[in-house]
């Protein structure tokens, strides 16, 4: 298995913009772009709160973390849970100054309903694949909370999706290693993309600079 | 299209500037009097000297709200420039381009196609609006100039050339640039140009409005990740954005001239809000100031179709869609620069 160096991690969150479209993802990750919209800022705030208490929360039988920091040396990455939670379980694990045995449960915040992409269930598969790397533990599914409908999904972490997590990792790599930021292919998705100001897509439907030019200047009437 | 935010004009040079929450708040005197949300600002010129609080400086940095000091005449003097936006990537390219002298020169030549092209149709449509009032023979003459000089600047092959090219159509065209003062005559002249300092009220006029441009483009330039201190045709020196120069080029007539025009022919401002010092130069009142300001915001607000873009944007966000079409070009999006061509 690929071990990388701690420079060459990349963004964690950054698999949900891959997935969306791989050159929003060169733009921000790569080319440092971000078009902060409305949307981002929202997402922001939400985000905030998530990780606004500082301190852990302990129930009965569920710790709460906020704000974790993790990382994957397999896939190269590292970044942030918004919530782990831990379960007391039987088959568990042990936790440092904790009694008992808990199974672990990455939760992340978005703002927004269900989407019908997988852009959100790679992110939180990947948090649990680094959540399982540092802890040496499983971790079968996750939760994510959507604000706007103020409910939890669950998501199995299957096979299926870790792999498709691990081979966009790679991916990811060669792209930044290669510093390369895809053409556009104007899609759909462009209509609800944030770095659309920047990207310009509808640059694909206009005519080449050279004919721009020849039609203004007139050179084709002679 | 990105929204075209407001600029924030300080015109007092008593004020001082400073934030409170999220606001920015004037004070002359020691006492608040104006205060406005920075939430859509996205930059603030400030013109005289009482100075701006660091608190203020931080958030603007942060948040990408340019901030530029000019002197009370509209000098350049500084900018606060955050950390810049990380694209290394594209400023390399962009530093590669500005060695290379056949790659600088294909981006400059097509920015001088597009400042000459320009001109000519400010001369042009003077001569279609106004056939009644004027010789046009004049302009039509210069006019045909120009056309011709667009000919040759296509067969360019070095800046030297370029660059001679340039200054010639600049002068034919700044030659008729009189005759398109259609009121006021007697009390606004223009013989030729001159800046350090200005010698009469339309070379104040344009030196300000061109102030106001250049750094409209230099915060377009750093906005899309370019260096707007290193240029293709203006040549690097130490403190002088060569990059927004560049870009300034294509948009003097069509933005700045053409507004100046406006101004004096509709009679916005008038002969008495300037004075002349011992030396000859000529100062604008702050009251003229502040009325070419507020002119310039709303022209600013302004809708036209974007020429290559066939996209509806303002006038305020042309210098911003022409450094991300230049940030396009540099980057190998395009097959070459599209200058802004307005006809
Ligand atoms: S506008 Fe379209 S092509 Fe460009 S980054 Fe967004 S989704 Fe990708």
């Amino acid at each position: 298995m690929t071990e990388y160096k701690e420079e060459d991690y990349l963004m964690l969150s950054g698999i949900q913009h891959f997935s969306f479209c791989r050159r929003q993802w060169a733009l921000i990750h790569i080319e440092k772009q971000w078009d902060e919209n409305v949307r981002t800022v929202e997402g922001n705030i939400i985000h905030q709160k998530a990780h606004n208490n500082m301190f852990d929360e302990k129930r009965k039988n569920i710790i709460i973390s906020r704000g974790m920091p993790i990382y994957s040396n397999s896939l190269g990455t590292s970044g942030e849970c918004d919530i782990v939670e831990f379960h007391k379980a039987d088959d568990g694990i042990n936790l440092v100054g904790e009694e008992g045995l808990y199974q672990v449960f990455p939760i992340e915040y978005k703002r927004g309903k269900e989407k019908e992409e997988d852009a959100d269930r790679l992110q939180l598969a990947a948090q649990a694949m680094c959540l399982e790397e540092m802890l040496s533990c499983q971790i079968k599914e996750g939760y994510l909370y959507y604000h706007e409908i103020r409910r939890r999904t669950k998501v199995i972490v299957d096979n299926e999706l870790r792999q498709k997590v691990y081979e966009m990792f790679i991916e990811m790599h060669q792209m930044f290693e290669r510093k390369y930021t895809p053409k556009v292919k104007r899609a759909k998705r462009c209509n609800a993309c944030s770095l659309k100001n920047i990207c310009l897509p509808q640059l694909n439907s206009v005519s080449t600079v050279q004919e721009y030019m020849n039609r203004m200047l007139g050179e084709d009437n002679e | 299209m990105k929204r075209l935010l407001n600029t924030l004009y300080i015109s007092n040079p008593e004020s001082y500037l400073s934030l409170d929450g999220e606001n920015v708040v004037v004070r002359r005197d020691e006492k608040e009097v104006g205060r406005v949300p920075l939430h859509n600002i996205d930059g603030i010129v400030s013109m005289g000297f009482a100075g701006t609080s660091p608190r203020l400086m931080g958030y603007c940095a942060e948040k990408n709200i340019s901030l530029t000091f000019l002197s009370t005449s509209g000098r350049f003097l500084a900018t606060i420039c955050g950390e810049s936006k990380g694209n290394v990537i594209l400023r390399k390219e962009q530093y590669r381009i500005s060695d290379n002298k056949e790659q600088s020169l294909r981006i400059a030549k097509n920015m001088i196609l597009g400042k000459v092209y320009n001109s000519k149709w400010v001369l042009e449509r003077t001569i279609r609006d106004y056939s009644l009032r004027l010789n046009t023979e004049i302009l039509k003459e210069k006019s045909e100039y120009l056309t011709a000089s667009i000919k040759s600047i296509q067969q360019a092959t070095a800046m030297d050339q370029l660059r001679g090219m340039e200054g010639e159509a600049a002068s034919v065209y700044f030659s008729v640039f009189d005759t398109m003062i259609l009121q006021q005559k007697d009390k606004f002249q223009f013989d030729k140009r001159n800046r350090r300092p200005p010698l009469d009220k339309v070379n104040a006029l344009l030196s300000f409005t061109y102030t106001l441009l250049v750094s409209m483009c230099k915060s377009a330039l750093e906005t899309v990740g370019l260096d707007a201190y290193v240029g293709f045709m203006h040549t690097d020196r130490p403190g002088r954005a060569s990059l927004a120069l560049d870009l300034m080029e294509e948009l003097r007539s069509v933005l700045a001239d053409r507004f100046v025009l406006t101004l004096i022919n509709k009679k916005m401002i008038h002969a008495s809000g300037f004075y002349q010092k011992e030396n000859g130069a000529v100062i604008m009142e702050d009251e003229t100031r502040k009325t070419v300001i507020f002119a310039w915001q709303s022209k600013k607000q302004e809708e036209i179709v974007h020429p290559f873009l066939k996209e509806k944007i303002e006038w305020g966000m042309v210098p911003y869609v022409q450094a991300l079409l230049l940030a396009r070009y540099v980057r190998g999006d395009l097959d070459a620069y599209p200058p802004f061509l307005w006809k």
